[in-house]
């Protein structure tokens, strides 16, 4: 066994260890938001580690430029699913966790469009909205 | 972004000239024309250009730093014996005003510790961001500001 197949070894298990901890991350986290934060980062940094992996062992051109653009699209679609995840799931009124302190997005939306509504302004201190 | 494709031609061109199509050398290539690119910017009419290339190369590491910072967050709280979170949704007052900016700024914010961007209001002055740290908000919404609006704002200026 030589260094790059060391190196490779634990990049491979640090990112399965990474992609492990996300799923329990799901099973565990109170709410559809937390949920998907544990979904997204510790997900996309496991699968970039095993990427990383495979294209240090091969050390080939072909396979190190497919990892990487494997990865830039991991890294362009997975924050975009979780927000519209997350954006439907608030859309739709699933509750959040109850010691979810503040939400600046209660009552914002349009219910003609479903789009957050008269926003011309910046958020200002004062119009914290309290969590019912 | 217009002399984003002669940079492209010139890496090329560098990887051709050297006699090796390679990983390696398609990098020395990029790097060797944003400097050509830095020099030649006020003759072809965009003299932040290489400004911007280098802006754009350290907020690339910059993120990638922060995805590995957001990972091992991420894998603490979740093994972690008891859930200790003040969860917030926060609106973020945005400056940026290029869509692509936004979306970078939007997917950043996601992959980053303790942030998801959950909405955008409908005139892209404010993006929501939902955050498991929620104990300061103001912080927060400073923390995205500084981290990721400023440097993002510097690369496409």
């Amino acid at each position: 066994m030589n260094w790059v197949e060391l190196i490779a070894g634990v990049l491979l298990l640090a990112g399965a260890a990474f992609v492990l901890v996300s799923a329990i991350g799901v099973v565990r986290f109170p709410d559809v938001y937390m949920r998907m934060h544990a979904a997204t980062k510790a997900g996309t940094l496991g699968a970039g580690l095993m990427l990383g992996a495979a294209s240090i062992v091969f050390g080939e051109l072909g396979i190190t430029v497919r990892s990487f653009v494997v990865f830039f699209f991991l890294l362009l679609t997975a924050p975009v699913a979780a927000h519209v995840l997350g954006r439907a799931a608030y859309y739709a009124g699933v509750p959040r966790w109850e010691r979810t302190k503040l939400d600046e997005l209660a009552g914002r939306y349009d219910e003609a469009d479903g789009t957050p509504g008269e926003l011309g302004r910046p958020v200002q201190r004062g119009d914290d909205i309290p969590y019912p | 972004m217009s002399l984003l494709g002669l940079h492209l031609g010139m890496a090329v061109l560098w990887a051709m000239a050297t006699g090796s199509l390679t990983f390696p050398s398609l990098l020395m290539g990029i790097f060797v024309g944003g400097g050509v690119l830095h020099l030649l910017g006020p003759v072809l009419g965009d003299p932040r250009y290489g400004i911007r290339f280098y802006r754009a190369i350290a907020l690339a590491f910059f993120f990638l730093w922060e995805l590995f910072a957001s990972g091992i967050r991420v894998a603490i709280d979740v093994l972690r014996p008891t859930l200790s979170f003040t969860p917030a949704v926060v609106a973020v007052p945005l400056e940026l005003r290029n869509e692509a900016a936004i979306v970078l700024l939007a997917n950043m914010v996601s992959l980053t510790p303790g942030t998801l961007s959950i909405d955008l209001s409908e005139d892209r002055s404010c993006l929501y961001v939902h955050t498991m740290y929620g104990e300061d908000p103001e912080a927060a919404r400073q923390a995205i500001k500084h981290d990721f609006e400023e440097r993002i704002q510097e690369v496409f200026r």
